[in-house]
């Protein structure tokens, strides 16, 4: 420490910050953006995030393939993405600056480890020559901060060896960005002492690791000011910041506890589903039951047993794993039971980029499976939508007895956001009864159980369960009689149970479709799914801009909502972003005979608000 | 609700659904020896449930006026494995064919076996694919001559029984459709098993391999080639019992009685953990035309599956209490606007 009176540096308010750390995956980057996320939720500002991991685990430390980054957007307004580029860049390493670069807007900021940039470093990250001193931060404003050095000395006094010391400087990181952004300094040191308990030496380090960043910040003369960004205007309320997996799975289990049924999740380990999994696990005081299977379709089986014998069932995965569930989600199909399906869409085909997003899966969803197999698919938006699509997705499964797909993606899993918590006695309650009675009677008069009996308005078939008494029935993949169940190969039955499976699906209660934006407008965003973010935020800068701009976003995309033809047609143009190569628009143009243009985007990169903007500003020049 | 089981006969058993085995298939025996074993089973019939995969044996579930499930191909192991973890309260059999078990659905078997989930798994080996009229399947002798096999198949066939003991499994044991009171005894035994039992049947497919397993399970060559395993008793087999059963070397081997002391036969121990005895006897013989054990191969106790997992979520009631929603909504951390 210092005993040097700190100087008076201006305080300049901004309406946002788009920061990104970066460094190598064990610099401890995530923690820093999650921490740095907390601060600056609870000082009430609106923000999202968006953290990127290698694919590798243990990438060699100091290459490309190893930087591990997390890029957080906090303002005073409210918002609903990351924001496209960052404005200050915090690297830890030349690999980092190396791969995050070019994400930096011109004339960014660059707060830049130092120390890291040894001649072998250098040269690790495929640099010719000191990127620091060559010419390739001309155009940014750079703040050299030799970070190791100062962390060194300042747990020096702890009795911290200096290998561990090193450790440590990525809170040097953050305490030096709090003190820009003028976050308080308590809540990151109760952080440090909840994290580490047990840890004397490390909570000693790392708090003096973030104190002495903090004064840096103050005393070394290199920066101009410091920043405020006052609260947004959020709704009042009680706020957490969850990422859209943790949503889902609280979801999954709030349907559960919305339905009064028992949860059964088989699944088997994929990125970036797996945590839904981790999630569900440490949920059993709930009753929830996990089973990790020895492959995805033995976890689709599970939960079609489950289902059978009366559980809430589910199945999550990803892509390659939806593939190999699609036999048995036939089966689910037929058998008109409830369950629901969980893709968090990645990067493919195959192994693809596991670790980055892709609104790829949709056809698959939609089609991907043998002969006729209408599914309902429930999309959600953002991260805490994640909490009412996966209720949503409950809902119509259990109302229908019907397999849904819900899906994610990796842009939504892993991205945070603060969310308003709900009234949790405000919920829905989609609890639906079990078949205890006969429903019908046979020729001598007698009460009997016909399992494919439909409810007259839903199309849905009783739900009669293991265990009670008198119903006992067999279900099975064979065309079945419908009403009795019994096997049927009858060619005027099968037409019948093919047209019914469609028309429950088509029937479903979904809601309409709203405009948002300019009513009048003669152009519209068509969206689904992650995109929801971008597109909203490009709506408003197009507004700004004076152009007349509505979008139309959808959570249900099969059955579509019954005034989405109509909604569209008013429209002189519809563009339709998606991270794909053109599925939403494949179906509507099919569906609606309408014109949708497509704006396509597969690099692994969520979409930006800009690149959504430019496609508009393209298709109204058109 | 009342027990009904003591007051059902075999009859209560069956549904009105017509059976639709080839005639003369073995299936037809299995059938009538798990309707007439159930009413003396201490079960409810809405307390069971028969769940399937694809293939002629897989239609059994159709056949038993019980809750049922036929399944897809290969996937019966999972799907019972997913209900017996939703409702341990629930008595279920799992039933498939050599095909439906060991090939396709190969991994859900011997995952639903060291799991020990609470199932009968129930596999009746014909050594064919019946259902698709007549290809080898991976229990047929290599050189199989079939459709899809004009020259002989090339596979060397799957030992089911080596392979559930290899996989942990904690009861293992074998029957054959020519024993109807063999067939309810295993069965029966399978049933008081608590965790997975595994049950192979010989079974006759009369139209795409009959007789394959005639060498062994014919009334005239049971004395000399099936060996009936008794716990607890020397391994002796022959019309006169002039045939035993000895370990020699790392492996069991049929031996005349009168050439070796009576106290050197192996004595049958269902219950000894370590499986490898129990291995060497699945590896006597190489097919169906030498002497062959059936009965009960394996009985030993491990905790079972489902009835673990309903214990976690005891635990976990007992350790954080009952699920709170609007709690773990709050357990990340929560600020006010
Ligand atoms: C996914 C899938 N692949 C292939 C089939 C075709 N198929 C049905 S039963 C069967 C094999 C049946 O043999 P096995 O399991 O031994 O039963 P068996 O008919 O002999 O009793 C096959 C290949 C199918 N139904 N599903
Ligand atoms: S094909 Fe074979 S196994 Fe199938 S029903 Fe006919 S005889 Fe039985
Ligand atoms: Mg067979």
């Amino acid at each position: 420490m210092t005993d040097t009176a700190p100087r008076e540096l201006p305080l300049q308010e901004l309406d946002e910050v788009i920061i990104r750390f970066a460094g190598d995956s064990g610099d401890g980057m995530q923690l820093t953006g999650d921490q740095f996320t907390s601060i600056s939720a609870a000082l009430g500002n609106d923000l999202a995030t968006l953290p990127e991991f290698p694919a590798e685990i243990r990438a060699p430390q100091g290459t490309l393939a190893g930087v591990s980054a997390f890029q957080v957007r906090i303002s005073d307004f409210a918002i609903t993405t990351p924001g496209d580029a960052p404005t200050v860049l915090v690297v830890m390493n030349p690999a980092a600056l190396k791969a995050q670069l070019h994400n930096l807007v011109q004339g960014g900021a660059i707060i830049v480890n130092t120390d890291a940039f040894t001649e072998r470093n250098i040269e690790k990250a495929g640099y010719k020559s000191n990127p620091l001193d060559d010419g390739t931060l001309d155009n940014y404003r750079n703040y050299p901060v030799p970070m190791g050095q100062i962390t060194r000395d300042a747990v020096a006094e702890h009795g911290v060896k200096p290998r561990d010391a090193e450790r440590s400087k990525n809170f040097f990181a953050l305490g030096l960005i709090s003190w820009m952004y003028t976050r308080p300094v308590e809540p990151t040191m109760e952080f440090i002492n909840t994290k580490f308990r047990g840890k004397e030496l490390v909570i000693k380090a790392n708090e003096a690791a973030f104190k002495a960043g903090y004064n840096f910040g103050e005393t070394a003369e290199i920066f101009e000011a410091h920043y405020e960004i006052k609260p947004a205007p959020l709704a009042s309320g009680e706020y957490t910041n969850v990422n859209g997996n943790t949503a889902l799975a609280w979801g999954l289990v709030a349907a559960g506890v919305l339905a009064r049924l028992p949860t059964f999740l088989g699944s088997y380990p994929i990125t970036p589903a797996s945590d839904i999994l981790h999630e569900l696990s440490t949920m059993k005081n709930f009753g929830v039951r996990t089973f990790q299977a020895e492959d995805e379709i033995a976890a689709a089986a599970s939960a079609v047993g489950a289902a059978f014998g009366g559980a809430l069932a589910f199945t999550t995965t990803s892509g390659p794993g939806l593939a190999l569930k699609g036999e048995t989600l036939g089966l689910a199909v037929s058998l008109e039971l409830p369950m629901v399906i969980v893709d968090v869409q990645r990067g493919g085909p195959s192994t693809g980029l596991p670790t980055k997003p892709e609104q790829a899966d949709l056809l698959m969803a939609m089609y991907g499976r043998h002969s006729e197999s209408p599914m309902p698919i429930v999309a959600a938006k953002s991260p805490s939508h994640c909490f009412d699509a996966a209720i949503e997705a409950c809902r119509i499964a259990l109302k229908y007895r019907t397999p849904v797909m819900l899906l994610s993606d990796n842009a939504l899993a892993n991205s945070s956001e603060p969310w308003l918590l709900p009234d949790v006695d405000s919920l829905p309650d989609i609890g639906v009864d079990f078949q205890t009675e006969f429903n019908g009677t046979n020729e001598d008069g007698d009460g009997i159980y016909l399992p494919y009996l439909r409810d007259e308005e839903t199309l849905a078939r009783p739900w009669a369960i293991p265990g009670t008494p008198g119903l006992m029935h067999r279900v099975g993949g064979i065309e079945k009689e419908d009403g009795s169940g019994n096997i049927s190969y009858d060619p005027e039955n099968h037409q019948k149970m093919v047209n019914v499976r469609q028309a429950k699906v088509d029937g479903i209660d979904v809601p309409d479709v709203e405009v948002m934006g300019d009513q009048d407008a003669d152009f519209c965003f068509l969206s689904w799914g992650s995109t929801w973010g971008a597109v909203d935020a490009a709506t408003a800068r197009l507004q700004k801009a004076g152009h007349k701009v509505a979008y139309v976003h959808l959570v249900h995309l099969n059955p579509f909502p019954s005034n989405l033809g109509e909604v569209l047609g008013k429209f002189k143009k519809v563009l339709c972003p998606e991270m794909n190569a053109g599925q939403l628009d494949k179906l509507v143009r099919a569906k609606y005979l309408i014109d949708v243009q497509g704006a396509h985007k597969m690099n692994g990169v969520p979409y930006t608000t800009a690149e959504i903007e430019a496609a508009a500003l393209e298709t109204l020049r058109v | 609700m009342t027990d009904t089981s003591t007051r059902t006969g075999p009859a209560d058993w069956a549904t009105d659904q017509e059976v639709r085995w080839c005639p003369g298939c073995g299936d037809y025996s299995i059938l009538t020896a798990m309707r007439m074993l159930m009413p003396e089973l201490d079960v409810d019939r809405e307390k069971t449930v028969f769940v399937s995969g694809i293939g002629c044996a897989a239609r059994f579930p159709y056949y038993m006026n019980t809750y049922g499930m036929h399944g897809i191909h290969g996937r019966a192991p999972a799907i019972a494995s997913g209900l017996a973890m939703a409702r341990p309260d629930l008595d279920i059999w799992v039933i498939g064919g050599d095909g439906d078990m060991l090939s396709i659905g190969g991994n859900h078997l011997i995952h639903a076996l060291r799991r020990n989930v609470n199932l009968k798994v129930l596999m009746f080996n014909n050594m064919i694919y019946g259902l698709t009229k007549g290809q080898f399947s991976p229990t047929s002798e290599t050189g199989k001559v079939t459709k899809s096999s004009p020259m002989g198949s090339l596979d060397h066939p799957f030992n089911p029984i080596s392979i559930a003991l290899g996989a942990e499994a904690t009861f293992v044991a074998r029957t054959h459709d020519m024993d109807r009171k063999h067939m309810m005894e295993t069965f029966r035994r399978a049933h008081e098993h608590k965790g997975a039992s595994f049950v192979e049947v010989f079974q006759n497919c009369n139209v795409f391999n009959d007789g394959a397993w005639e060498g062994i399970t014919k009334k005239q060559n049971r004395d000399a080639n099936l060996i009936q395993l008794h716990h607890g008793q020397p391994i002796k087999f022959g019309a006169e019992g002039e045939f035993g059963v000895i370990i020699d070397n790392g492996s069991a081997k049929v031996v005349s009685v009168s050439d070796v002391a009576e106290s050197s036969l192996l004595v049958h121990d269902e219950n000894k953990e370590d499986p490898s005895t129990a291995f060497m006897l699945s590896r006597l013989a190489r097919g169906p035309f030498e002497p062959t054990p059936v009965g009960i191969f394996r009985a030993v106790e491990r905790t079972e599956y489902a009835a673990s997992a309903t214990q976690q979520l005891a635990v976990a009631q007992d350790q954080k209490g009952p699920g709170d929603l609007a709690a773990i909504l709050r357990s990340r951390g929560t600020w006010t606007v």
